[in-house]
């Protein structure tokens, strides 16, 4: 079985979130950047069906030069081989059709990639991916087993679970839960030196369209203060919560 | 011409959600000069849905359909699309509709929108504010596509009543549920679930134990809520991982938030951030949570949680 797993290159969750150039375009600075842990989720899955099935496992990344730290270090976890498409990932769909170039000339037969990326949180690349490649797809996967060319998948859905029954090639949009998070690998030194010399090999985009663009960002208005109330008068707790800010 | 939006049901009836998005819906196409219709399958009785706003609805009944399947139900919104020309579509971000969004997009050669939280800045260009980085910002994003898919964050827009009557017609969509067959759903059918809940409560490693776990569901059955946790609660198996929210969980968009022996991490907030009025227990007035909460508690859960319970009780027997 011949394994995508797609990476995104996000900053790290506990990042202070600025922006620059007249606030259209996200503030790197100070800023560490990790592998979207909805991707990491679904690397570390792979690699399970590297060691039990004999899986080879790839990652892909779009994004610049920037972004090679983290793809050495889905190497050093134990991926095979990375591809960095050498773009700027502007929108969803124009990451989904350069994904899918890559997919199509690799001829993989399983597509992880994260539910979402946990930068702009659009979580609609895995389904994109999947509509281009014309491929079965689910999305918000927790569990995924593998035999032969059938898959069995659980997707969380609201409220529940659901089992699915499909077959390769498959996309799948993955999350915690496909693995837990005690599973998750930090590389050791052998990982990281071995990494050093597994192939990145840098391919130019295909030339796909852009379809949105982000005009500017804002964040937040700073929340007003909380109001305390005393543990021993919860009365009053009620009292706000019905007749000041109505939600009971 | 009009905007259409796939108003979401679940064993035939519509959920809560659709009639956020048919509100958004209508004001989308006020102000677009034109109006909502309204796809929906296997529900029998839509006509509620022209008290939001919408003028027309596709109604699809098919066996085929009974349960969700992405690929079959973005198409029958594709159909149902380019049968009214439309150049919106508007779905929810429930998981379903965020699992159908991309395929819907691609088959319409149409930009997606997600987590749109307010009606479009402008119609031309069409520009929407949707948030990002776990709602610690907003982007401003256009869609430069003929046709424009939008999800709607839920509990961002709120419900807005209308009077309009709204016309029902068959439709009759092609089926297609491709190579996909869900097996089995496991379901709590006596629990409301965290998307569709008006409020949450959630506990944390406060709480000490699993087997403390009855406070929160007790105080959840009191107001109605769904249960949360917070992700070491889920880390440590005290709970599903399907109750952890935050930023790599649920996002959580509700009402009112209850959040009770969880200290506040940076990326729990961000997570619960889009909801409406927080509520903190805690025994340390330094949580962080306390500055992200609107009302705060400083005390002990097993003490204030089980007294909480009796006069919510008391007060909603009296309401």
């Amino acid at each position: 079985m011949k394994i995508l797993v797609c990476i995104s290159h996000v900053p790290d969750t506990t990042s202070k979130i600025n922006f620059t150039d007249g606030d259209t375009k996200f503030d790197v600075n100070g800023v560490s950047f990790v592998i979207n842990p909805n991707d990491e989720f679904g690397l570390t899955r792979a690699m399970w069906f590297k060691e039990k099935q004999g899986a080879s496992v790839d990652v892909v990344n779009v994004g610049g030069p920037e972004t090679e730290p983290t793809i050495r270090k889905c190497l050093a976890i134990g991926a095979d081989n990375a591809i960095r498409v050498n773009a700027n990932p502007s929108d969803s769909f124009f990451v989904a059709q350069e994904l899918a170039s890559v997919a199509k000339n690799g001829g993989y037969d399983l597509i992880i990639a994260g539910r979402e990326s946990i930068d702009y949180n659009g979580g609609v690349v895995p389904g994109m991916l999947a509509a281009l490649l014309e491929a079965n797809f689910v999305n918000t996967c927790i569990s995924l087993e593998v035999d032969g060319t059938t898959a069995t998948a659980i997707r969380e859905i609201d409220g529940g679970k659901e089992t699915i029954k499909t077959a390769l090639p498959l996309v799948i949009g993955g999350q915690k839960g496909l693995v837990e998070e005690s599973d998750l690998r930090i590389p050791n030194m052998r990982g990281i030196m071995m990494a050093r010399k597994k192939p990145l090999t840098v391919v130019e985009p295909t030339g796909s369209a852009s379809q949105t663009e982000t005009t500017s960002f804002s964040k937040p208005a700073p929340k007003g203060s909380v109001t305390l109330v005393p543990a021993d008068n919860l009365d009053e707790l009620i009292s706000l919560l019905h007749n000041e800010a109505k939600v009971i | 011409m009009s905007v259409l939006i796939y108003a979401e049901s679940d064993n035939g009836s519509l959920r809560k959600g659709a009639f956020e998005v048919a509100s958004y819906a209508k004001g989308v196409a006020d102000a677009l000069g034109t109006t909502v219709t309204a796809v929906t399958v296997n529900v029998d009785d839509v006509a509620v849905l022209g008290s939001y706003g919408v003028s027309k609805v596709l109604k699809v009944s098919d066996d085929k359909l009974s349960k969700f399947q992405a690929k079959a139900y973005s198409s029958v919104i594709e159909q149902a699309a380019k049968a009214e020309e439309s150049q919106v579509v508007i779905l929810s971000s429930s998981t379903d509709s965020k699992y159908a969004a991309p395929l819907l997009g691609v088959a319409l050669n149409a930009a997606v929108a997600s987590n749109v939280v307010k009606l479009p800045k402008s119609t031309s260009p069409f520009v929407v504010e949707r948030t990002a980085f776990t709602n610690k910002a907003f982007q401003d994003t256009q869609l430069n596509s003929a046709i424009k898919v939008i999800c709607v964050s839920n509990n961002a827009y709120g419900v807005k009543e209308d009077n309009v009557t709204a016309v029902a017609e068959d439709f009759l969509p092609s089926i297609d549920a491709g190579n996909l067959e869900v097996v089995s759903i496991d379901k709590a059918t006596d629990k409301v679930s965290i998307a569709d809940a008006d409020v949450v409560v959630s506990g944390g490693r406060g709480l000490k134990g699993p087997e403390n776990w009855h406070l929160i569901e007790d105080l959840a059955t009191v107001l109605g809520a769904a249960t949360a946790c917070s992700k070491p609660v889920s880390d440590m198996g005290w709970r599903p991982h399907s109750e952890h929210v935050g930023q790599t969980g649920k996002p959580v968009a509700t009402n009112l938030y209850i959040a009770v022996g969880i200290s506040g991490a940076i990326q729990h907030l961000a997570g619960i951030n889009a909801s409406k009025v927080k509520v903190v227990v805690n025994t340390d007035p330094e949580a962080p949570f306390f500055k992200a909460a609107d009302y705060g508690v400083v005390g002990d859960a097993f003490e204030v949680v089980p007294q909480l319970i009796e006069k919510l009780k008391a007060f909603k027997s009296a309401n």
